[in-house]
């Protein structure tokens, strides 16, 4: 497949809000069974290993209906939009749903999903803020077992720990490649734009892994197989986007005003666990222990012994960032209260940086490319870096 | 003399101040006493434990914070933390203290409150709570015992739950407590405070359930938050909470004899004329001027969800004393931002009916999702289940500026209008 139809058929995954491609894996096969998650992180490979496909959910832009009636305007955007994908029956392909603590809101939407939809399968999944083995390990275990007794319970396959093994190599090599991608951009920007870079990331939250790992594959040869011109554009450190995901618009927006996204928060599940899980022994131990010592600090994660903005400034230090965009949705708590944090870390080391919110429909991006142009513009004319 | 002036103060009310006052100034006096203070939540707070050390003494940065509001002063808090940085869409408690800690922390009684010597994270029914300490730990540069409490998204604890809150409070509360406050933890001193606890929450029980009678003796959302007042906050566990409630029991019993309402600060209120359920927290800007839309209008509150967010006793929950962690795990539990939307359903549905309500209001606050989020749902909720027509209004915590005192009457006004039409369109 040619690299334009690659990033098309993403395109075209990513246009489809009623999981057209979720329903064709499940048509495939009578029983199969499709489970829901909201960002930021759940652990897919044991709904892999149930023999169910793990589909993420990350809102839309579509237009808002119903799901406006159940939120006030001081609430964030995506779970009013996650609601009408619900209640217009686009999500019906899905069996169940999982949500993963983040913030109060998600917190909630969990119980609204029981209240609303009392026939579907819900759950909301505390992730340990805990990171010691013997406390937050063995509470996350139990959560993890419970999880999956429910989708056994559900008509899964039985999960042997061959199976979840299994899954988690799948997985492991889907990070590795989405890392191997997030490194060429860094090195090369120019070369995978983060539009495209950022579908593919899209197109996994439907696709099953065994398919979208031989998407990263193709795309990564392909990408490398051509030349794209380098432009003077800045180096930018992207975060504040880890669950309500900006409109593909407001990303196009940022690269063309002058931006090279060097690294990012977007679709963070993806990359939520830094390197592979191990692949030997007890695999559900393996995904907790890949849990407490090598998560992405975000914001949704309490940081007990580092000081706040470290990550982000040792990022920044990797990609050989120029400056950092704070892009966090209006709303959002866990990245609004994070940012004076981050910014004094950041202004601390001397970068530069601007910030600016968003809506998952916003549909004017004029202001923001000035903002971002003019920011780029000033790295350019007065960096240090 | 002003006719507020004139209001009696019942002995409930000069004993609870003088707590409060008593407390301020133990905290102004720290670094001449010795004592380390702990900054905590209200939600999940862990008094008993905090108190088992003689050196300790625990500081709410939300009461702070809302009664720094009642008195007018966390409009420029507000804005001065934004000013620095912070988010207009975030929690205004949070604001409203950063605000006060780059102004001299003066705390609502004029007097400098120090800074911690230990933030004491007990991560219940709010996650906002995690980034506010994070926040006063860049701050302060003060260490943090985090506590994770488990959400009941499931509407159940479970033995799994349980046993994680046991450990990290063995493993990382407690060490912690001891290291700051140079003591040896006491379990059997533990078990006191939680006896005293127990005898205090028996009696704030039987004074909300007091609003089952006609006319209710109380106001169960704008007068309980002085009630609940020292068992959510600094005092559950101690001797002055058990006299305190003690005393408010006796005269709340005494109204319920004289067939008479609730003491509003303008005195008396006057005739019973609506039974409301309210969800959501208080305004704490206007408080008094918010309270008045209500009883001016003769209407009551015989329940609501606010005087729970610090325990839920009323449907059973004590401090149970041969238990100690495990009791203290229970309570993080139970506290009413860590249930699931469908148990805040059934539980507001039951006020309705048990207290015999004849409306159901939402406060909907701008800046605390705990809360907020979900809520129209709830409303459309409990009006299905109970069969009686739900109310919305907006305003904020601590905010003046989301206070729109005109707007919010005359939506109270239409409101407990459309009551009256059901009451007329029923008989």
């Amino acid at each position: 497949m040619s690299l334009d139809a690659l990033v098309a058929r993403c395109q075209a995954l990513y246009d489809d809000v009623s999981l057209g491609a979720v329903r064709t894996w499940k048509d495939a096969q009578p029983g199969r069974k499709a489970i829901g998650f909201m960002p930021v992180y759940v652990p897919r490979e044991i709904i892999h290993a149930a023999g169910m496909l793990p589909v993420g959910l990350m809102g839309s832009d579509i237009e808002i209906i119903r799901g406006d009636a159940y939120y006030q305007s001081y609430i964030c955007h995506i779970p009013r939009s996650t609601i009408e994908l619900a209640v217009s029956g686009r999500l019906d392909a899905l069996d169940g749903m999982l949500f993963p603590s983040i913030c109060d809101v998600i917190r909630n939407l969990s119980g609204m999903w029981k209240l609303m939809f009392p026939d579907k399968y819900a759950k909301y999944l505390d992730l340990p803020q805990n990171f010691d083995s013997a406390v937050g390990g063995t509470f996350y275990a139990g959560e993890l077992r419970a999880l999956m007794d429910d989708l056994e319970a559900m008509g899964g396959v039985r999960i042997t720990n061959e199976r979840l093994l299994e899954s988690i190599r799948l997985y492991n090599h889907n990070r590795a490649l989405v890392q191997a991608l997030y490194d060429l951009r860094a090195e090369k920007p120019w070369q995978v734009p983060t539009v495209e870079l950022y579908l593919l990331l899209r197109a996994g939250n439907v696709l099953p892994v065994e398919e979208h790992n031989q998407m990263l594959e193709a795309y990564r040869d392909e990408v490398q197989r051509i030349e794209r011109p380098q432009l003077d554009n800045s180096r930018i450190v992207l975060t504040g986007s880890f669950c309500e995901q900006p409109p593909l618009g407001l990303i196009r927006t940022i690269e063309r005003s002058g931006c090279y996204i060097v690294e990012d928060d977007f679709v963070l599940g993806t990359r939520w666990i830094n390197g592979p899980v191990a692949e030997q022994g007890d695999g559900l131990q393996n995904l907790v222990e890949a849990f407490l010592t090598h998560s992405v600090e975000t914001a949704s994660v309490y940081i007990a012994d580092k000081p706040k903005g470290a990550a982000l400034v040792g990022k920044y230090r990797q990609r050989r960032g120029e400056g950092v965009i704070f892009c966090a949705a209006s709303f959002c708590d866990p990245a609004l209260l994070d940012q004076p944090m981050l910014a004094t870390a950041v202004e601390a080391e001397g970068i530069p940086f601007t910030e600016f919110k968003y809506s998952e429909n916003t549909g004017q991006f004029q202001v923001i490319k000035e903002q971002t142009g003019t920011f780029s513009d000033s790295i350019k004319l007065w960096g240090n870096t | 003399m002003s006719e507020q002036a004139q209001v009696r103060k019942e002995a409930s009310m000069v004993i609870q101040k003088e707590m409060i006052t008593a407390h301020y100034k133990a905290l102004e006096e720290a670094p001449q006493t010795g004592k380390k203070l702990v900054y905590t939540f209200v939600p999940g707070n862990l008094n008993e434990l905090i108190r088992c050390f003689d050196n300790l003494l625990p500081v709410h940065p939300e009461i702070n914070a809302l009664q720094n509001a009642m008195r007018k002063r966390t409009g420029k808090m507000v804005t001065d933390a934004e000013k620095l940085g912070h988010s207009e869409d975030v929690c205004t408690y949070v604001k409203a203290d950063i605000g006060m800690l780059r102004s001299g922390n003066i705390g609502p009684a004029g007097t400098r409150i120090p800074n911690p010597d230990l933030l004491l994270l007990s991560y219940t029914g709010c996650f906002t709570f995690m980034k506010w300490f994070e926040l006063l730990r860049e701050e302060y540069k003060a260490p943090v015992a985090m506590l994770h409490t488990p959400y009941q998204g499931d509407g159940m604890i479970s033995d799994s739950m349980r046993a994680y809150v046991v450990k990290q409070l063995q493993e990382e509360v407690i060490p912690k407590l001891e290291k700051v406050s140079g003591e040896k933890f006491d379990i059997d001193k533990l078990r006191e405070l939680l006896q005293r606890s127990r005898e205090a929450e028996d009696d704030l029980v039987a004074v909300l359930e007091s609003a089952k009678h006609r006319p209710s003796p109380i106001d169960s959302y704008f007068g309980a938050v002085y009630y609940v007042g020292p068992i959510f906050s600094a005092f559950r566990g101690t001797q002055g909470a058990v006299d305190y409630y003690r005393e408010l029991r006796k005269e709340v019993d005494q109204r319920v004899r004289e067939h008479k309402g609730p003491i509003t600060p303008d005195g008396d209120m006057g005739e019973e004329r609506y039974r409301l359920v309210v969800e959501g927290p208080p305004n704490w800007t206007s408080f008094r001027d918010f309270w008045k839309m209500f009883h001016e209008e003769g209407a009551v509150v015989v329940a609501s969800s606010y005087a729970k967010v610090g325990g839920l006793y009323d449907m059973g929950f004590r401090h149970d004393p041969e238990h100690p962690l495990e009791t203290l795990a229970d309570y993080c539990f139970g506290c009413y931002t860590n249930l699931n939307l469908p148990s805040r359903v059934a539980l507001l549905a039951r006020y309705v009916k048990e207290y015999e309500a004849d409306g159901f209001l939402i406060n909907s606050i701008k800046s605390c999702n705990s809360f907020s989020a979900g809520q129209l749902l709830i409303l459309r909720e409990v009006e299905k289940r109970t069969g009686i027509a739900g109310g919305f209004i907006e305003s904020d915590l601590v905010d003046p500026r989301y206070f729109s005192g005109a707007n919010i009457k005359n939506r109270l006004e239409s409101y407990l209008q459309m009551v009256d039409q059901k009451r007329k369109g029923a008989a």
